[in-house]
């Protein structure tokens, strides 16, 4: 069955897309992870214009971490002050963001700020992502030798930073200056690159905050809710970009999806499933470099202008 | 009609009943004044959520001899053009130039090649194919007339790839001396708008007719009102989508939790 896509302006078959709400939703329930990282570049591929991909993919976002982080405020694993510090500077981020998308598309370089933002996030994200799961991997090949004591997090500078506030739910007294900052760039991340900003939030929350890995991904998908909201808005808003069918049928496909993908992580050790996600995300990576990286079949290429500045 | 041979959905009786129309309009006295008559099989073209493009049949009669050029040109819009160079090893866009009053769809077909019946200077005259569309950019600074036209056939290739501009001439088929038609195929990523469709009569080289009749694409059904809804009520409609989103999120995990 074939879809005109009011907004994409485009006719595209119905089960390509489910399928595809289908496969993203799988991975992000084996996962845990959103899925945007996989999910725009999918929906550039198949020809969706990619400010139309970032912008639906927002959308899409807000209801898949609706209904993740109902399960984690359930089990009460939601530090909603953290969050709304977090929020704070992630409005700030998104707003900014949308902006500089709209700047960036009248310029005619959106396209390529979003593949370059790809690219770098991915391929980092990936290389740390497989070191540690590798190590992991090791250390569980070498026995308990993992029970050697740490300390909780370490001090550095970041904790002489002013403005020092309690935040009781994760035990933690810091600077409320890192929540914001840390929230801005996901912010950014999500007005941007489309994606909820999860596999960026999360290790910057454990490593640079020292939350506790229990209220991690409640916390960052409570303050996700509201970034990928406030992108919605704006790129509905200032830019016109949000397809609300598409975003329907990637949520069906990808609600289900999820299902089986559950699932299917309970049969997977944690650190191979990092392992395997790390690869996923390194091939994402690698593919869009080659994109941009490879000769062009046309070196020209064509905008409407009624598309760009309405 | 029998039992046995039903109409598909009406179609065969409009066009039957158009012909019928140029027929008598080409046979009557006041046909004298009007050498060229064309009709369109639909003068809209409506765009639903099913919508895999779709074909449209030009009909028309003269009133002696002469070959026919039909141009089909959709609604003009400035575009940019741009060029990308590599940058360290990265494609980036660098140059560009904006054309103005590019239609979004151009098609032209005749009935033996243009070139048998008409001269050079009277097609770019007349604007007629895709060498003498006229397609100018709105400032052309300091560009040199090669690089201008680099621009502009890389604009022709980019809409040729898209399928909006016909890749060669098409053909217009004459039934006895004085009936012809044409096809015009418009595919599912036609821009909606005003679309002009035009039949110049050419006689020794020369344009001795022409007539232009009107066609609408436009979006209809569900499509047409969330695009308008979009675009018009642009705060509504995102808040519209994040309400949409939250509800379904919820409904999803409510649904799921008890599966």
């Amino acid at each position: 069955m074939q879809v005109y896509l009011p907004i994409a302006e485009m006719t595209v078959p119905a089960l390509l897309i489910l399928g595809m709400g289908g496969l993203v939703g799988f991975l992000s329930g084996m996962f845990g992870v959103g899925g945007g990282f996989l999910m725009t570049p999918l929906l550039i591929f198949i020809g969706v214009p990619p400010p139309v991909a970032v912008g639906t993919q927002a959308n899409q976002l807000v209801a898949a971490s609706v209904s993740g982080v109902l399960a984690h405020w359930r089990r009460g694993n939601v530090d909603v002050k953290m969050g709304l510090v977090m929020l704070t500077g992630s409005a700030v981020g998104t707003i900014i963001g949308v902006w500089l998308f709209g700047v960036l598309q009248r310029l005619g370089q959106i396209d390529l700020v979003i593949a370059l933002s790809y690219v770098v996030f991915l391929t980092t994200i990936a290389v740390l992502m497989l070191i540690e799961s590798l190590r992991a991997m090791l250390r569980g090949r070498n026995g308990a030798a993992a029970s050697r004591r740490t300390k909780l997090h370490h001090h550095n500078w970041l904790h002489g930073l002013p403005f020092k506030t309690r935040f009781p739910k994760s035990r933690l007294y810091v600077s409320a200056l890192l929540p914001l900052g840390i929230g801005a760039l996901g912010g950014l991340l999500v007005a941007i690159m489309g994606i909820g900003g999860g596999f960026f939030l999360v290790p910057m929350m454990i490593y640079l905050l020292g939350m506790p890995a229990s209220s991690v991904a409640g916390t960052s998908l409570f303050q996700i809710i509201f970034s990928t909201a406030i992108a919605t808005f704006l790129h509905a808003y200032q830019n016109h970009t949000v397809d609300v069918l598409l975003a329907l049928i990637l949520l069906a496909g990808g609600v289900i999806g999820a299902q089986f993908g559950t699932r299917a992580a309970s049969s997977l050790k944690a650190e191979h499933a990092r392992f395997l996600l790390g690869l996923m995300v390194l091939a994402v990576g690698i593919r869009l470099a080659w994109d941009l990286f490879t000769p062009p079949v046309d070196p020209f290429n064509v905008t409407v202008m009624s598309e760009v500045m309405r | 009609m029998g039992a046995g041979h039903p109409l598909p959905d009406g179609r065969v009786g409009r066009y039957v009943a158009l012909w019928i129309g140029i027929v008598l309009a080409a046979a009557s006295s006041n046909a004298r004044a009007q050498e060229l008559v064309v009709d369109l099989s639909s003068h809209l073209i409506a765009i639903s959520t099913a919508f895999t493009g779709t074909d449209v049949v030009l009909f028309g009669a003269l009133d002696g001899p002469g070959d026919v050029v039909v141009i089909v040109r959709g609604p003009e819009d400035e575009v940019v053009v741009r060029r990308m160079v590599p940058a360290a090893g990265i494609w980036v866009n660098a140059e560009s130039m904006v054309f103005g009053d590019v239609p979004g769809f151009y098609g032209v077909a005749s009935n033996r090649p243009i070139e048998n019946f008409a001269d050079d200077p009277v097609l770019e005259r007349q604007g007629v194919g895709l060498d003498y569309l006229r397609l100018y950019p709105i400032d052309p600074g300091d560009a040199t007339d090669e690089e201008i036209d680099s621009f502009r056939r890389a604009l022709i290739r980019d809409r040729q790839r898209e399928g909006l501009y016909g890749a060669d001439i098409g053909q217009v088929l004459f039934l006895g001396d004085r009936l012809f038609r044409t096809h015009v195929h418009f595919p599912a990523n036609i821009p909606t708008g005003q679309y002009t469709v035009s039949a110049l009569l050419f006689r020794d080289g020369q344009v001795a007719a022409a007539q232009t009749t009107p066609l609408i694409v436009s979006k209809i059904g569900p499509a047409a009102e969330i695009f308008a809804f979009a675009h018009n009520s642009a705060a509504a409609y995102g808040l519209l989508a994040i309400a949409i989103a939250i509800f379904s999120g919820w409904l999803a995990a409510v649904v799921f939790r008890r599966g």
